[in-house]
């Protein structure tokens, strides 16, 4: 169980912000931290491994006090035992795959488990290579079986899949399905990809300007709108031409580019840049696989 | 040939190369990740040496260690330090002299790191002290050695600061630049061709080593 209640000045994009975080976790679960960029994921990963020290507030860990304000107590990140796959995977680039994962094992510490891993994870082919000459996915790999082997109490993922093409992407949300499995740890993963957080989470926690302003299940807090025959989309406005007698609206939703046609009295509130919702009753849906 | 001059230069240099290496890291890895006020006095005071003319720096040596006054004398009793005309008071003064030369590439590698790579062994619960010998002063190999190379070819370079505060002592301060700009004095000037010839091909060989190591030359080829 993880109980963290903290409170700190960040220097976001947008100007100060401040992170101001009641989060429960319960052990062994999968949770995932959603939101823009900015809005403080990142930091609170880094406020429970002990790599920022918050102004306010407790962190507890199975009934153990991390941190407190109050007290001053506060636990090195050396001491919290927290396994963490870094964004840009912090390999150490002049130590071969192995010798990165030995790296992690305590005096005592017994050269089979990197072996173990380095079978679970698939490495073995590559434990001589060092960083550079992996490719995305590997080095994903390297980092996640590098965080697995001080046995930690926490696994923490920042945005690890993020960098990767779909493929290799759902070839490593598998890889972390079978360690939550195999080993029950609590992990906090953050993650843009609404697909992912279905896949992989047990709760979701939806941050906003430092702020959870959301959080349940995956199902809860992104299917909280009642479900109807109707697709929605949120795009922005690109281009407003007439054609015609109406007007053709180009809106950008996510990647693609659609155009949608709209009466005289619908554009006269629109503007070029303005974010806005296209939808449609989908009466009769199709749905193509791609491969 | 006389090859006192030379050996006296190399043992000078190696010497002074060795303390400053252990003197620069930490002074490095300060100045890498302070975020003190003080940070652009020291850096001016590191850097200084580059562009003050080593008459200047060897004047002020001259002045601080002398024996007339309180700083020379403190040295010399409590420390038993004779800095003036010897050979401790030329390593001393070529530390300060040759310390940008290695500060500066330390500082620039350690700089580059993500900071990711540190704070991953952190949470890997690797020590400060693990995390820097472990991790990041492998990570700036190129940068350790460029630094070394170029403190200790800078070194055997000098010649203003070595002239004002070592003097030409035979066998003690009379380094080959100096010996050098002796045989010019005394028209030998076969002599002062020996020791530039010497010391030409010296840093040569050095500057070579540096580039096809960092260029990673050599490895390809034992490949």
């Amino acid at each position: 169980m993880i109980a963290l209640t903290v409170q700190k000045k960040l220097n976001g994009p947008n100007g100060d912000m401040l992170l101001d975080l009641d989060i429960q976790i319960k052990k062994g679960q999968l949770v995932t931290l959603y939101g823009a960029s900015g809005a403080g994921k990142t930091s609170t990963l880094r406020i429970l491994s002990g790599l920022l020290q918050p102004e306010k507030g407790t962190i507890q860990v199975n009934g153990a006090i991390w941190f407190d304000a109050v007290t001053k107590m506060n636990r090195t990140p050396q001491t919290r035992n927290i396994g963490y796959v870094f964004q840009d995977y912090a390999l150490f680039p002049h130590m071969t795959v192995e010798e990165n994962l030995s790296f992690g094992l305590s005096k005592d510490g017994d050269k089979k488990e990197v072996m173990e891993l380095l079978e679970m994870m698939e490495l073995v082919d590559l434990k001589d290579r060092k960083p550079v000459t992996l490719s995305g996915g590997q080095k994903q790999r390297v980092a996640l079986a590098r965080a697995l082997v001080q046995k930690p109490t926490i696994l923490l993922l920042d945005e690890p899949l993020s960098a990767l093409d779909m493929k290799i992407r759902l070839k490593l949300q598998d890889y972390i399905l079978k360690v939550h499995k195999v080993y029950a740890l609590t992990t906090i993963l953050i993650s843009h990809d609404i697909g992912e957080i279905y896949k992989l989470s047990d709760q979701v926690f939806v941050l906003e300007d430092g702020k959870v302003i959301k959080n349940g299940t995956p199902t809860e807090v992104f299917l909280n709108d009642k479900i109807s025959g109707k697709f929605k989309f949120k795009g922005e406005v690109l281009k407003i031409e007439k054609d015609e007698v109406v007007y053709l609206v180009t809106v950008l939703i996510q990647n693609e580019v659609v155009k949608v046609i709209a009466q005289e009295s619908e554009i006269k509130q629109l503007q070029i840049g303005d974010r806005v919702l296209v939808a449609s009753k989908a009466f009769n849906p199709v749905i193509y696989k791609i491969e | 040939m006389n090859w006192e001059p030379l050996l006296l230069t190399l043992k000078l240099a190696g010497v002074t190369t060795l303390l400053l290496l252990v003197l620069s890291i930490p002074l490095a890895l300060w100045l890498a990740t302070t975020k003190s006020r003080l940070k652009p006095v020291i850096e001016t005071l590191v850097s200084m040496p580059l562009v003050l003319p080593p008459t200047v720096l060897g004047f002020y040596f001259l002045v601080a260690f002398s024996p007339n006054n309180a700083f020379g004398t403190w040295l010399n009793e409590w420390l038993g330090l004779k800095l003036v005309f010897s050979f401790s008071g030329l390593v001393v003064a070529s530390i300060i002299y040759s310390l940008p030369f290695m500060v500066h590439p330390i500082q620039a590698g350690l700089s580059g790191i993500a900071p990711s790579l540190k704070e991953a062994a952190y949470v890997m619960g690797k020590s400060k002290f693990t995390t820097l010998i472990k991790v990041l002063l492998p990570t700036i190999r190129p940068s350790l050695l460029t630094g070394i190379v170029l403190a200790f070819a800078h070194t055997v370079g000098e010649f203003g600061v070595v002239l004002m505060i070592g003097g030409n002592i035979p066998g003690k301060t009379k380094v080959a630049s100096i010996a050098i700009y002796d045989e010019v004095e005394s028209l030998n000037y076969a002599g002062a061709n020996f020791y530039s010839t010497v010391l030409f091909l010296v840093t040569f060989c050095i500057l070579l080593a540096v580039y096809l190591i960092n260029g990673g030359y050599l490895k390809r080829f034992w490949k």
